[in-house]
């Protein structure tokens, strides 16, 4: 097919973006518990990743699979020792998780250290030109499953009880809701989507080094998205992403890569002041005035 | 008469402040209680206690002769202690019927449209028919009264326990939700009642408890209560 590559290297990380807003979402948008933490969940997804390919060639299916179960392990485990704190101080405990792990790896020789890890992308493409096109289609999968399991939560029982620890834990409790058992099952769910949104970086970049991996702006946009798209339904992570994400793709190309966080920056500001149920919430203002 | 509730010598400290020290109450099946009490003598951290919202006390509570002392909130609600709250703590995310749906679903397993069925019948015992799919945020301060006893009767309880579901309201509010309460009793629920308008409680309730400074002070028939020395002692001082 005769498109430009960069659409599909640019198209990788928005589709990213949708997967990271949307694991973000389960916890923090449904049951308003709000993870600064994100960038360790996709740094264990992707140093799972160069470990299981250093180690056995592991194939891209089995470096996702492997992010994302250690990634998921990585929530319930700091959901273990952090669930039970509320508000702010669980948000500051999930930042603190991204300085032990990259300290860690920093000093971890077998992925690079601080340097970093230089990695040749192998020669299987299955049925694709490129091995961007084909992460492309990859990341297109997952952003897919994401969502579909991120809108299979918010219907069931477990979404109903999360939306309930977020409106009043206490009422919830007394209702009947296991609010830390729920709480447990969102963050390693959360945590594992995020671990696989992180599994194919290395391997998109051929290269990973822990500064970029575990650089905070990725908590940022992570929570900026749904804030930005509306937390309350599935769709607005979705919207949140596509539109951001492809806004800074715009901006990193037309004026400066730097821009980028200034972007999310200003649009998070305007939204949490003017919109704070962000566009899906404008959207259902607009519909109800208009009758 | 059958004992639904024992609460044996519960102690509970905040820090150095031991806000209930020894209390004992036995609540019998079906019985309709009131505890009452000047602001600070216990009342809603007892109830805290029984609800299981706090579980770090000394002493032991049974329900329907089973230990429950560890077993945290969701679970006693599960066994059959549900509660309304001083302060109406809607899930205003959600509309009224959504709010009764929670405990539909992780009480009872399931929410489907037998219980939404079941949902609308408790509306209607409130007289919140209409209020079904409005949204829980949007209610006045009567109609969230009665969205939080609807929403602790959708738990299916065998013990009801009424927070001060009365504060705020006027006269004739009192009386529709006393005139709730009363029903609800009528169908095998025992209920106790906190409560500051004492013209309810003594309306509403066959036996009271007085609290003071964490200690029972005296217990007996709505009658003798308001007669009682230290009961008047507790409320207007020396």
């Amino acid at each position: 097919m005769n498109v430009n590559e960069y659409i599909f290297f640019a198209g990788f990380v928005i589709l990213q973006f949708v997967v990271l807003a949307t694991a973000w979402n389960i916890l923090g948008g449904y049951a308003g518990y709000v993870n600064f933490g994100v960038p360790a969940f996709i740094a264990v997804g992707a140093y799972t990743a160069v470990v299981l390919f250093k180690s056995i060639s592991a194939p891209l299916v089995v470096q996702i699979i492997g992010g994302g179960i250690l990634a998921g392990l990585l929530g319930l485990t700091v959901g273990l020792l952090t669930l039970k704190l509320r508000g702010i101080f669980f948000s500051i405990a999930t930042v603190a998780v991204v300085f032990i792990l990259e300290t860690v790896v920093m000093n971890w020789r077998y992925v690079g250290g601080a340097t970093g890890l230089q990695l040749t992308r192998p020669q299987d493409l299955w049925i694709f030109d490129t091995y961007t096109r084909m992460l492309f289609f990859v990341m297109a999968v997952l952003a897919i499953g994401s969502v579909s399991i991120a809108r299979y939560i918010q219907d069931s029982f477990l979404g109903r009880g999360l939306r309930a620890v977020r409106d009043s834990e206490e009422a919830a409790e007394c209702s009947g809701v296991p609010t830390l058992k729920i709480k447990l099952i969102a963050c390693t769910i959360s945590g594992a989507l995020m671990g696989i949104a992180g599994a194919p970086m290395p391997m998109y970049l051929s290269y990973i080094e822990p500064t970029a991996t575990f650089n905070l702006n990725y908590s940022i946009s992570a929570l900026g998205m749904p804030i930005i798209g509306g937390t309350s339904h599935w769709i607005g992570p979705v919207i949140g992403a596509l539109l951001l994400a492809t806004i800074q793709q715009v901006v990193t190309v037309t004026v400066s890569n730097e821009l980028n966080v200034l972007v999310v920056g200003v649009l998070l500001v305007l939204f949490v002041v003017l919109a704070p149920d962000g566009i899906l919430g404008l959207i259902k203002k607009w519909k109800q005035s208009s009758k | 008469m059958e004992t639904i509730l024992e609460v044996n010598n519960v102690v509970k400290q905040f820090g150095g402040f031991t806000a209930l020290s020894g209390v004992k109450v036995n609540v019998h099946k079906g019985e309709r209680l009131g505890l009452i009490g000047p602001n600070g003598s216990g009342k809603t951290t007892l109830i805290n206690c029984i609800s299981g919202a706090f579980t770090d006390y000394e002493g032991a509570i049974h329900f329907n002769g089973q230990d429950i002392s560890k077993l945290k909130a969701h679970e006693r609600t599960k066994r059959g202690i549900a509660r309304s709250f001083q302060i109406p703590r809607p899930f205003s995310s959600m509309t009224v019927m959504e709010n009764l749906l929670v405990p539909f679903a992780f009480v009872g397993g399931k929410d489907g449209p037998e219980q939404q069925a079941e949902a609308m019948e408790i509306l209607r015992g409130m007289g919140l028919a209409d209020k079904a799919f409005v949204q829980s945020n949007q209610l006045s301060q009567v109609e969230l009264r009665k969205m939080e006893l609807a929403r602790a009767m959708a738990a299916k309880p065998k013990l009801l326990i009424s927070d001060e579901a009365m504060a705020g309201l006027s006269g004739n509010e009192v009386d529709e939700v006393l005139e709730i309460l009363f029903d609800l009793n009528k169908l095998g629920i025992t209920i106790i009642m906190i409560e500051h308008i004492m013209q309810a409680v003594m309306k509403f309730s066959e036996r009271v408890i007085c609290l003071d400074a964490g200690k029972i002070i005296c217990e007996g028939t709505p009658e003798n209560i308001v007669k009682n020395p230290d009961v008047q002692r507790a409320y207007l001082g020396d």
